[in-house]
């Protein structure tokens, strides 16, 4: 029995991992702005194809780094284009600039690939073949919760201890009043994106090692599930976001193991509809003030 | 007052008349298949679904995504009550012909498709409701997804036919209003949008209208919150099923899988294009949207030389990627969209805007 459950849990820890990074994204970008970045999932495929192109042309050692300080890029120009001209303008709005913003960055990437899917270059090392008792995985499903945790923890400290985490902590309790405190609210959510792109460019390297494809829409399903996790674990919440994509990550893949593949996806979709109606601040987060 | 009001309504049929004469007229002289026809037909469908969605989002304040999943809905209780007996073997080929051994009238059924979207609708609004803004939004979106993962189960494929294409029902063909297509799918799409337009100037509008301004200073007004969400929800969703079982016989087969977020997202984008609020706008923005993502901007997709010059750029995919840059500045820059929250009619009349709406 534990045999045969074994892989899917083990794809299922490696899957909340990737979740995760990009969960954490959602959840920064939602406590500073609370802004659902639909285009949070398309900066993912984004970093996903940054690294099929340069990779074509560059050694490993230069181009993981360049994807990443691409993708860090891209996050920080949707955030100006897209977001900082709707500062004043009602949730709504900046929402529906989010969809237009994602709409956009697929059609480009349909474009420039001509809508084919990528075989997504072969990470040394990361696509090697393990063993562990009777399962045979990647190397990758190993390493993602433990990076994932590594780099969730120094975000953490980030936040806890530095004078812009200091910043990033007051603007997501109020926005206003941090503007008349000094800080400058466009530097701190333009790094809430930095960060979260990063954060995204390291979980596309992950998934993308797992799954071996690249096409322009396959973001959007991890990107709303990631959602969903920060959701779960309560939105603001770091901790929760990374805790609730490994809840999702888990038991999706026990569905899967269970024969009900179809509803994998739909699963998580009821999660989040149980949690928004019974505890719609999530697992672990703040009590809004506003009624949800 | 009144008389102007009376002519005003008078020239709108008018016009309206003479818009169905000319995509009658349009359709004898270039026949069935030409780009015009198809767009027309195609936008006439997409201008209810949009309104649809603007009686939800833009008049009664509630941003759902779930609109593609009530499609769904419709478009299946259609198809599936339609298929004709004698092909029931052929579609449902791998559940031994289905169980349901029966059809209906293709009015009936229209009507059963909305009806059925909008029993699911009561049944969701009941907890999604209480939810506001991003987070209603989100609910919504995952259960046009569940909707989507229920349809193509394969235990339910003996009704559904599980993630298998559902074919040879009646189309736009086989509804012919003096011999033509176009027709049909304008006449139940503008008795639809009118009767929405007549709930939008009812009472029941006004407090729709009331609970998008303020909540607190309508419920305070005594308008039962949940009860009018619920209604609007209900409403709205019975003419997405409409609308989707439309797209159904507009499109000649249907599919769960077509029916992802991203198709919300392009209902959501029209009824922003057009303006949230405003009726006449969604219908307008509907019409350009497909006319320019199906036809106007095909030659984007083309690679085109001039003389001895390659213009740079165009190839396939092109085209999306300039009407997606167009709608991001729409967003961006006009964001009360073509028509704002006013009517064609009465955009003339400045100062009526606080005043009585003119058109009954």
């Amino acid at each position: 029995m534990f045999d045969k459950i074994l892989p899917y849990l083990l794809a299922g820890i490696s899957v909340g991992g990737q979740y995760a990074l990009i969960a954490v994204g959602y959840t920064m970008v939602y406590g500073i702005l609370r802004l659902i970045n639909f285009a949070h999932g398309d900066i993912f495929t984004a970093a996903g194809f940054f690294m099929v192109y340069i990779t074509a042309s560059l050694p490993m050692g230069i181009s993981i780094p360049l994807v990443i300080v691409l993708t860090v890029a891209l996050g920080f120009v949707l955030e100006r284009v897209a977001y900082k001209p709707l500062r004043t303008a009602p949730r709504m709005s900046v929402m529906i600039s989010a969809i237009g913003a994602s709409y956009l960055m697929q059609n480009l990437m349909w474009y420039v690939t001509g809508g084919l899917a990528k075989q997504y270059p072969v990470l040394p090392w990361l696509s090697d073949s393990v063993q562990i008792g009777s399962a045979s995985t990647k190397v990758v499903s190993i390493v993602t919760p433990i990076l994932t945790v590594a780099l969730v923890v120094a975000l953490v400290m980030l936040i806890k201890h530095t004078k812009i985490g200091m910043a990033m902590r007051a603007v997501s309790v109020d926005f206003e009043t941090s503007q008349l405190m000094g800080i400058r609210i466009n530097s701190v959510i333009s790094m809430t994106f930095i960060i979260g792109s990063a954060l995204a460019a390291v979980g596309s390297m992950l998934f993308f090692t797992s799954y071996s494809t690249v096409t322009p829409t396959v973001g959007a399903m991890p990107g709303l599930k990631a959602f969903v996790a920060a959701v779960f674990g309560g939105i603001g919440s770091i901790p929760g976001a990374v805790i609730g994509a490994f809840i999702i990550g888990i038991a999706e893949n026990l569905i899967k193991a269970a024969g009900y593949t179809a509803f994998s996806d739909a699963f998580t979709f009821v999660l989040l509809i149980i949690v928004l109606l019974f505890k719609p601040t999530g697992l672990f987060g703040e009590a809004a003030a506003e009624k949800v | 007052m009144k008389k102007m009001s009376k002519l005003r309504l008078g020239i709108c049929l008018l016009v309206v008349a003479l818009l169905y004469f000319g995509a009658w007229f349009a359709e004898s002289q270039l026949g069935t298949n030409s780009m015009l026809i198809t767009v027309l037909k195609k936008g006439a469908v997409y201008a209810l679904i949009a309104v649809s969605m603007n009686l939800l989002n833009g008049f009664t304040g509630l941003f759902s995504l779930g609109q593609a999943g009530f499609m769904l809905v419709g478009a299946y209780v259609y198809a599936v009550f339609t298929i004709p007996l004698k092909k029931h073997a052929a579609v449902y080929q791998y559940y031994n012909g289905g169980i349901i051994q029966f059809e209906l009238p293709l009015v009936v059924a229209l009507l059963l498709a909305g009806l059925a979207a909008a029993l699911l609708a009561a049944l969701i609004g009941l907890p999604v409701l209480r939810l506001k803004s991003d987070y209603l939004a989100i609910a919504t979106l995952g259960f046009a997804e569940i909707i989507r993962a229920v349809v193509q189960w394969d235990s339910l494929g003996p009704i559904t036919n599980g993630s298998n294409l559902l074919k040879t029902y009646p189309t736009f063909n086989s509804t012919k209003i003096l011999g033509s297509t176009v027709l049909f799918p304008f006449l139940v799409s503008g008795v639809c949008i009118g009767i929405i337009l007549l709930i939008i100037n009812s009472t029941y509008g006004r407090a729709f209208k009331a609970i998008r301004d303020d909540e607190v200073a309508a419920e305070a007004m005594g308008i039962n919150l949940f009860h009018h969400k619920e209604m609007s929800f209900v409403i709205s969703c019975f003419f997405a099923g409409i609308g989707g079982a439309l797209l159904a016989m507009f499109q000649g087969t249907v599919q769960a899988n077509s029916f992802k977020s991203a198709m919300t997202y392009d209902v959501l984008l029209m009824v922003v294009i057009g303006g949230m609020g405003s009726v006449s706008g969604s219908v307008i923005a509907s019409f350009l949207y497909i006319a320019c993502s199906e036809w106007w901007l095909r030659f984007l997709d083309n690679p085109l030389t001039i003389g001895s010059f390659q213009v740079p750029l165009l190839r396939s995919g092109f085209r999306m990627v300039v009407f997606s840059a167009v709608i991001m500045i729409v967003v961006l820059f006009f964001r009360r969209g073509i028509l704002g929250d006013k009517e064609l009619w009465n955009i003339r009349l400045p100062k009526q805007k606080t005043g009585k709406r003119v058109k009954a």
